[in-house]
């Protein structure tokens, strides 16, 4: 047989290894691009006021975005309080009850397929079921709309993380003489607690940036949003695309730049404190 | 040696009374077929080894004693497996209590992700109603039972998982034997953890025995022939010979067993 040369295999590693740094940078540069971008005219809006102060309507100049903060607080805690426990629940069947089963692949292979479903999709099925009936938007709307947004990457990802603890722990706690949902709850859900917590925080940042869902949903407002229940409320993502595309007046636009920058912070550091969060449990504390 | 005088002496005290008889036991993993006809008697309080090369059915056998192997669909078993007269097969069986009779190591050591203490109390907090002081009672008493109390009766509520190995190991044993079990399963309890670990595992086995019967898997051929009292050696899903530890060792009957200890196969 014919001996590959040095040279070509040489050439070949550094070739690849070239091209695979080249994409990388590529992909960073935009990342960098972006979040300078965002923290550079950002933080030119960031004031006492800005923090303190519910959005005004438009031709007043000053006011703040306090309310649209607090608001896609709610809107977010709402989405979590809905759509984790079904999300957390039915992820525990699939890697604990539902091994191999026909009813476990089906409910794979959906949460799979709502994971792909476009979220303005869900925004208007939410609409017709809930606004369109209760003839008003709601912040309620809104956090139901996220929470199908978060229902299927909290299902997937706490199976994953299920799926990672031994089977060798699940038998010595049955083997000890715990039933199954014991040994579910006390030992398996302990060990994977990290991961689940993760996993939550990961849908989080996930839906907490979303647009599209809450344009006919929650909508926006200018008020507090105390009127979760029953009125449109008031949220960082439509204000931005309000005052950035609907706005005639530039002290609004940069303070789109400011609220852009909050989302963006806060989803950064939730992200963030995932990885150090997962890192720190896998190195056994 | 001091050690083989001792198990002949166990031998002919023991009462010979059979802990857990198996009868036409046959076991499959969904098509295949893992264990046949297997007939053995475990004989109260004495260590009985099973041997023998990897994948021959030593560990199933034993995870039929708890009915472990139910956690998966696919596996089955068929026949009868008494417990003290009782068939442990049938359905009508409380399989918590059963569990709680028959106690099992694995190979690795399985820490729960909770405290030293917490790991101990757990099957007393499962199976009895205890008040706080008895717990604590009954966690030391494990932890004494296990050689272990000495190492980490400061350290209770450190995590289970920040132990050595051989503790680690050592702390299983304690939790399995605080729900004050008859039957102590071992499968391959010290493949898994140092040299010095492995020695005071098989000193602390020696112990337990005073107590429990123990039914321990090993790949470690002078393990089973250092610890155990009765010894079968397994092939292939069968059960080729069953006698004394010393007799398997010194004159086993059958050739392929004398193959397989002496290092021809295997």
């Amino acid at each position: 047989m014919k001996k590959r040369g040095l040279f070509f295999r040489k050439t070949t590693n550094l070739a690849v290894t070239a091209a695979s740094i080249l994409t990388v940078g590529f992909a960073l540069l935009f990342m960098g691009w972006i979040l300078y971008t965002v923290f550079d005219n950002g933080f030119r809006s960031f004031s006492w006021a800005f923090f303190t102060e519910p959005t005004k309507p438009y031709g007043i100049p000053d006011g703040g975005v306090a309310n649209a903060v607090l608001g896609t607080i709610f809107i977010t805690l709402g989405a979590v309080v809905i759509g984790v426990p079904p999300g957390l629940l039915g992820g525990i069947y699939l890697a604990e009850f539902a091994k191999g089963n026909k009813l476990g692949n089906v409910i794979r292979f959906s949460a799979n397929v709502m994971m792909g479903i476009p979220s303005i999709i869900v925004g208007l099925f939410v609409y017709a079921l809930m606004v369109y009936t209760t003839k008003t938007f709601s912040g309620l709307a809104g956090s139901v709309a996220l929470s199908i947004i978060m229902f299927p990457v909290v299902l997937r990802t706490t199976e994953d993380m299920l799926l990672m603890v031994p089977d060798a722990l699940r038998e010595s706690a049955l083997a000890l003489g715990a039933p199954r949902w014991k040994t579910t709850v006390n030992i398996v859900c302990r060990a994977a607690k990290t991961g689940l917590t993760t996993g939550v925080l990961l849908a989080v940042a996930r839906v907490s940036g979303e647009t599209a869902p809450l344009l006919f949903t929650a909508l926006c407002s200018d008020s507090w949003p105390f009127g979760y229940f029953t009125q449109p409320t008031s949220n960082l993502t439509i204000t931005i695309t309000e005052y950035a595309t609907n706005s005639p007046f530039p002290e609004m636009h940069t303070r789109a730049w400011g609220a852009a920058l909050i989302i963006t912070a806060a989803i950064l550091i939730l992200n963030i404190s995932c990885r150090f969060l997962f890192k720190d449990s896998r190195h056994g504390k | 040696m001091e050690n083989n005088s001792n198990l002949i002496i166990n031998h002919t005290a023991a009462a010979e009374k059979t802990k857990i008889s198996v009868r036409n036991l046959n076991f499959y993993y969904g098509m295949h077929q893992a264990l046949f006809d297997n007939n053995i008697d475990i004989l109260e309080k004495q260590v009985t080894a099973i041997i023998g090369p990897s994948g021959c059915g030593k560990s199933t056998l034993l995870r039929t004693f708890n009915r472990i192997y139910q956690l998966y669909r696919e596996q089955r078993a068929e026949g009868e497996i008494f417990l003290d007269g009782e068939n442990i097969l049938d359905n009508s069986v409380d399989i918590l209590e059963l569990r709680r009779k028959v106690g099992m190591i694995f190979q690795k050591p399985t820490p729960f992700p909770m405290s030293v203490f917490d790991n101990v109390a757990y099957p007393l907090k499962l199976h009895f109603s205890l008040s706080k002081s008895e717990i604590i009672d009954h966690v030391e008493k494990a932890l004494r039972g296990a050689s272990l109390w000495d190492e980490v009766k400061d350290k209770l509520k450190k995590s289970g998982m920040a132990l050595s190995g051989g503790q680690q190991q050592r702390l299983c044993i304690a939790r399995a034997i605080a729900g004050e079990p008859e039957v102590l399963l071992m499968d391959e309890p010290t493949s898994a953890i140092d040299p010095v670990g492995t020695l005071k595992v098989e000193d602390l086995i020696e112990e337990l025995k005073q107590e429990f019967t123990i039914v321990i898997v090993t790949h470690n051929m002078q393990q089973a022939a250092r610890i155990s009292d009765y010894t079968a050696f397994y092939f292939q899903g069968k059960i080729i010979e069953f006698d004394i530890t010393e007799k398997i060792f010194t004159s086993p009957a059958n050739k392929q067993t004398e193959d397989y200890i002496t290092g021809r196969f295997g």
